[in-house]
């Protein structure tokens, strides 16, 4: 009981400590960033789209793929978690967050060997984005057959 | 406009994410499946295809377009296959992205070491 009272204490004293300025701040950078992938985002679509011509909804898949490869390579070189400290949301809620959570999780257990270190793993953050994901369409899509019929 | 659009709808939806994040207890894994169901929940009624029509690209970054894309994969198989349709075509819009993350994934892991 005692460790609790400290607990709920401690937590007290850190919110009235906490600058409300950071969350504002955060806020903003959360949304300037990410609005800036979403920019990125439409800008390789358009280029995809003219570059090999192909259509917009082909071009936003390559645009994806793009995205992943590049937050996969800047988790492996090591400087997107600085990234990610610094813009939080505005990198975790786009695509980049995804691959960015598999990279990571990959490249720290890669060490515990390539079935129970990397295999076991890797969806260890993004699981639960392909579990809820999948769960809830599952289940949105049964209702609008029901509803809707289709 | 479309990327004006872009922008606005983007960084809204990171707003929002980052206001959840900051004044809540939930982990940024909270907020990544919240955010796919209420993109799945969306696309029931056809909302997240107007979004897209609207703002290209930045509603197709943002992870609640993971969920538009699973629920609007499963409903084009179920209107063939009927109720069978849902399980089959769940993966048909997402697959280019799960494939490319773990293979960008594995090949990384391989090669790079943790930086810290």
């Amino acid at each position: 009981m005692g460790d609790y009272m400290e607990k709920s204490r401690y937590k007290e004293l850190v919110n009235k400590h906490q600058p409300t300025e950071t969350r504002s701040q955060n806020a903003f950078v959360a949304f300037v960033t990410g609005g800036i992938v979403g920019v990125i985002g439409q800008l390789l679509t358009e280029f995809y789209a003219v570059f090999f011509d192909i259509s917009t909804k082909d071009a936003s898949t390559f645009m994806l793929v793009s995205l992943i490869f590049l937050a996969s390579l800047f988790t492996a070189l090591g400087f997107f978690d600085k990234w990610v400290t610094f813009c939080k949301c505005g990198l975790i809620i786009p695509i980049t967050g995804f691959a960015h959570s598999m990279t990571s999780a990959g490249i720290e257990y890669r060490k515990e060997g390539p079935i129970f270190g990397l295999g076991s793993n890797i969806f260890k953050l993004a699981g639960s984005v392909i579990l809820y994901g999948v769960v809830s369409a599952w289940f949105f899509g049964i209702l609008r057959l029901i509803i809707m019929g289709g | 406009m479309i990327y004006i659009n872009s922008f606005l709808f983007c960084g809204l939806i990171c707003l929002i994410g980052q206001l959840i994040l900051d004044n809540t207890k939930l982990s940024a894994g909270h907020i990544t499946s919240i955010f796919v169901v209420v993109g799945s929940f969306l696309d029931t009624f056809s909302i997240y295809d107007q979004i897209i029509n609207y703002v290209g690209a930045g509603a197709l970054v943002p992870i609640t377009s993971f969920g538009h894309s699973l629920i609007h994969g499963a409903l084009d198989k179920a209107s063939e296959m009927g109720i069978m349709g849902l399980l089959m075509g769940m993966f048909d819009l997402t697959a280019s992205g799960i494939t490319a993350a773990i293979v960008f994934t594995f090949i990384f892991s391989l090669f790079f070491k943790p930086q810290n």
